[in-house]
């Protein structure tokens, strides 16, 4: 009885919503098999080309990424030695995780992110028992796991202090850091990758320019403080004044108060919102393969395009990586909405 | 705390004094680096021997561009290559935000529907779109456009009038005074108005994208309405449709429209993308610049430059708007 109720009330209310309901199951009852015979009854899984020319037009073909999953996961990095960017990878996420679940929230996570960030970098560059590979043949997935969390590592305490600056009394501090954050916010990430590119080896003194890769890694960082340290401004603001008046009077400095009373109220407030930006950096970290760093999305044109035979599955290619994107981020805005509840608990 | 002495104690003991200490420290620190990483960059063009200045503007573009609202070739000077690629972040920036909204308030209207398909579907649609990268849906609508879709003699047609192909989208257009509709020819389109691949595949990836951001906007701007508002409304016995007109999204535009003109200017960023499909924005233009000329500080001075007037333009706008819209308290 329950069941029939909810359909009538969700379904059948009234004529206008019974119509869009049959409207629907009409063009889903037209279009769902075509869908199921191309992706699953029609598609090849087997990473044979014939099969896939053959099937061209009625099934996908999922042979390609059977053909060339390791290529478009870890790009060119060298073939034998892809179980490191694997097991370097996992333990970055397993950290990852880790912080995220309360029951790990100790005085241990500092040490361990910085014991599991040294065996990553080890376990990418080689060295020390290991065979070296220089960073140029690090890509894919475990270059834009890696991009990301580091843009969010170097980006979050820099975003508090320009945070803290734009609130300051102290009006040169404060122009300085509202125009940073101005500045950064009114031009597109590609405009800083450029210039992290083109510029920043000029920037340096002649003969002596750091790695694309470091140099990118610094373009990130001064992007993202800005969104950061608007966010976490937001949560300064939240904060009653009184709270401040009451830190003066017992005697605490500009720092205790900000450390002991204000940030730890304010940076609990705006986790959703961070959460929800950290989404933004994951997903926008794609965009250095235009500068040609070759991250998950770059390594799909490095594994297809100069393969004369896998190239028309390309479209294929792209909805598996948009599945491994979807997963990260999915999975990102769920915890973003847990802690939401968590916060509310809390009040 | 702040003293008011008649006299400036010039002790580290005093606030102000401190305060005064660390400005001057901290714009001593920001000119020093400014100094250092221009005194860098000049000493690094000397040694390279790039030009610098703005006079490379003037001198003969040299590349063709594949699609322009102005009449230009590639004699044509530096500078009005720029033009044709602002027009074009113009025009993709403009189209898009029109759609955008449109398919954004559906979706975010949907949300709250009676029937439980359509919110379904605008919640899939929302949590797909938002949750895959802008720049991965751009190329793949371009390869839609330049793979899957059949050649320009043979192409799919929506309605009558509408024509999609590897040649890109055509419709019917006015065109001197008279309504001109496209027919499919041997080689090209013949009538009508037809949008390139590069143009469609950019204006597609920004709409669907940033209309999932929009359609979140406004589901957080209709939910913000006190229900009792509602309520008030269906005693008064106003129809649903009415209720949402003349009660919900007057008092919800409120809470929506600074959120939405902050999509508005990501959806202008990121139309910045186009350089990955060779669609000939503002951003492709002084790539292929600086690759021809090598004046790398000026080309990318000029992006940003651009993009800076934009958003500040558009951010005093919003302020303007914003005190004249705030509710006054007694």
């Amino acid at each position: 009885m329950k069941r029939r109720s909810w359909i009538r009330k969700n379904l059948f209310a009234d004529w206008k919503s019974g119509s869009v309901t049959v409207f629907f199951l009409l063009v889903a009852l037209v279009y769902v098999p075509r869908l199921l015979d191309w992706a699953l009854f029609g598609a090849v899984f087997a990473p044979n080309v014939d099969a896939c020319q053959a099937a061209r037009g009625t099934g996908a073909c999922w042979g390609v990424i059977v053909e060339k999953w390791r290529l478009i996961i870890f790009g060119r990095y060298p073939f034998d030695e892809q179980w490191r960017p694997a097991l370097a990878t996992v333990l970055l996420l397993g950290l990852l995780f880790a912080s995220c679940i309360r029951r790990f929230w100790s005085a241990w996570l500092a040490p361990a992110w910085v014991i599991v960030w040294a065996l990553f970098f080890w376990l990418m560059r080689g060295g020390a028992g290991l065979t070296p590979t220089p960073s140029d043949l690090w890509g894919g997935l475990p270059l834009t796991i890696m991009l990301s969390t580091i843009a969010i590592a170097l980006a979050f305490p820099l975003s508090i202090f320009v945070a803290l600056g734009r609130r300051s009394r102290l009006p040169a501090i404060r122009t300085i850091c509202t125009v940073y954050i101005e500045l950064i916010r009114g031009v597109p990430l590609i405009s800083i990758l450029f210039m992290a590119s083109f510029l920043f080896p000029l920037f340096m003194p002649v003969g002596k320019s750091p790695d694309v890769l470091l140099r990118v890694i610094a373009g990130l960082t001064l992007f993202w403080a800005a969104y950061l340290a608007e966010i976490v401004r937001g949560g300064l603001q939240a904060i009653p004044k009184g709270h401040l008046e009451a830190a003066d009077s017992l005697g605490l400095t500009y720092w205790q108060a900000q450390r002991k009373v204000v940030l730890p109220q304010a940076l609990a407030i705006v986790v959703p919102a961070m959460v929800n930006n950290f989404i933004a950096i994951f997903k926008d970290t794609s965009l250095v393969t235009i500068v040609s760093l070759y991250e998950l999305t770059g390594s799909l044109g490095l594994a297809l395009n100069s393969d004369a035979n896998w190239r028309p599955f390309k479209i294929e290619g792209y909805l598996f990586i948009a599945a491994v994107y979807f997963t990260f981020c999915f999975a990102m805005s769920r915890y973003s909405l847990w802690i939401e509840k968590q916060v509310a608990h809390d009040r | 705390m702040r003293r008011r002495s008649a006299s400036r104690s010039w002790s580290w003991r005093s606030q102000a004094f401190r305060g005064l200490v660390w400005q001057v420290v901290a714009v001593l620190l920001v000119g020093l680096a400014a100094w250092y990483l221009g005194h860098n960059t000049l000493e690094n063009m000397r040694a390279r021997g790039i030009k610098s200045g703005f006079d490379f503007l003037f001198g003969p573009a040299g590349f063709d561009i594949g699609e322009s609202l102005v009449k230009y070739d590639a004699l044509d000077p530096v500078w009005k290559a720029f033009l044709v690629g602002l027009l074009n972040t113009l025009r993709v920036a403009i189209v898009g935000i029109v759609l955008a909204t449109l398919l954004g308030v559906a979706l975010g209207i949907g949300r709250f529907s009676k029937n439980a398909l359509l919110r379904g579907l605008c919640y899939a649609y929302t949590e797909t779109f938002r949750n895959i990268p802008i720049l991965l849906q751009l190329l793949f609508w371009y390869l839609v456009f330049t793979e899957i879709l059949p050649p320009v003699n043979e192409p799919v047609t929506l309605g009558t009038t509408f024509f999609l192909s590897k040649g890109g989208f055509s419709f019917p257009w006015w065109i001197d005074g008279v309504w001109s509709v496209p027919t499919p020819g041997a080689f090209s389109m013949d009538g009508g108005a037809t949008a390139t691949p590069e143009f469609m595949a950019v204006l597609l990836g920004l709409v669907f994208y940033t209309a999932a951001f929009i359609g979140e906007v406004v589901r957080a701007g209709i939910a913000a309405v006190p229900k009792g508002q509602v309520e008030a409304a269906s005693s008064l016995g106003l129809p649903r449709g009415l209720q949402v007109r003349k009660v919900i999204l007057p008092q919800a535009m409120r809470v929506i429209i600074p959120p939405l003109t902050n999509q508005y200017l990501n959806l202008t960023k990121n139309s910045s993308l186009a350089v990955a499909i060779g669609y000939p924005d503002v951003v492709s233009i002084a790539t292929t610049t600086l690759n021809n000329t090598g004046r790398a500080v000026e080309c990318i001075s000029i992006i940003m430059l651009v993009y800076l007037t934009t958003s500040l333009s558009t951010a005093a706008l919003m302020n303007w708007y914003n005190k004249r819209m705030a509710i006054r308290e007694r």
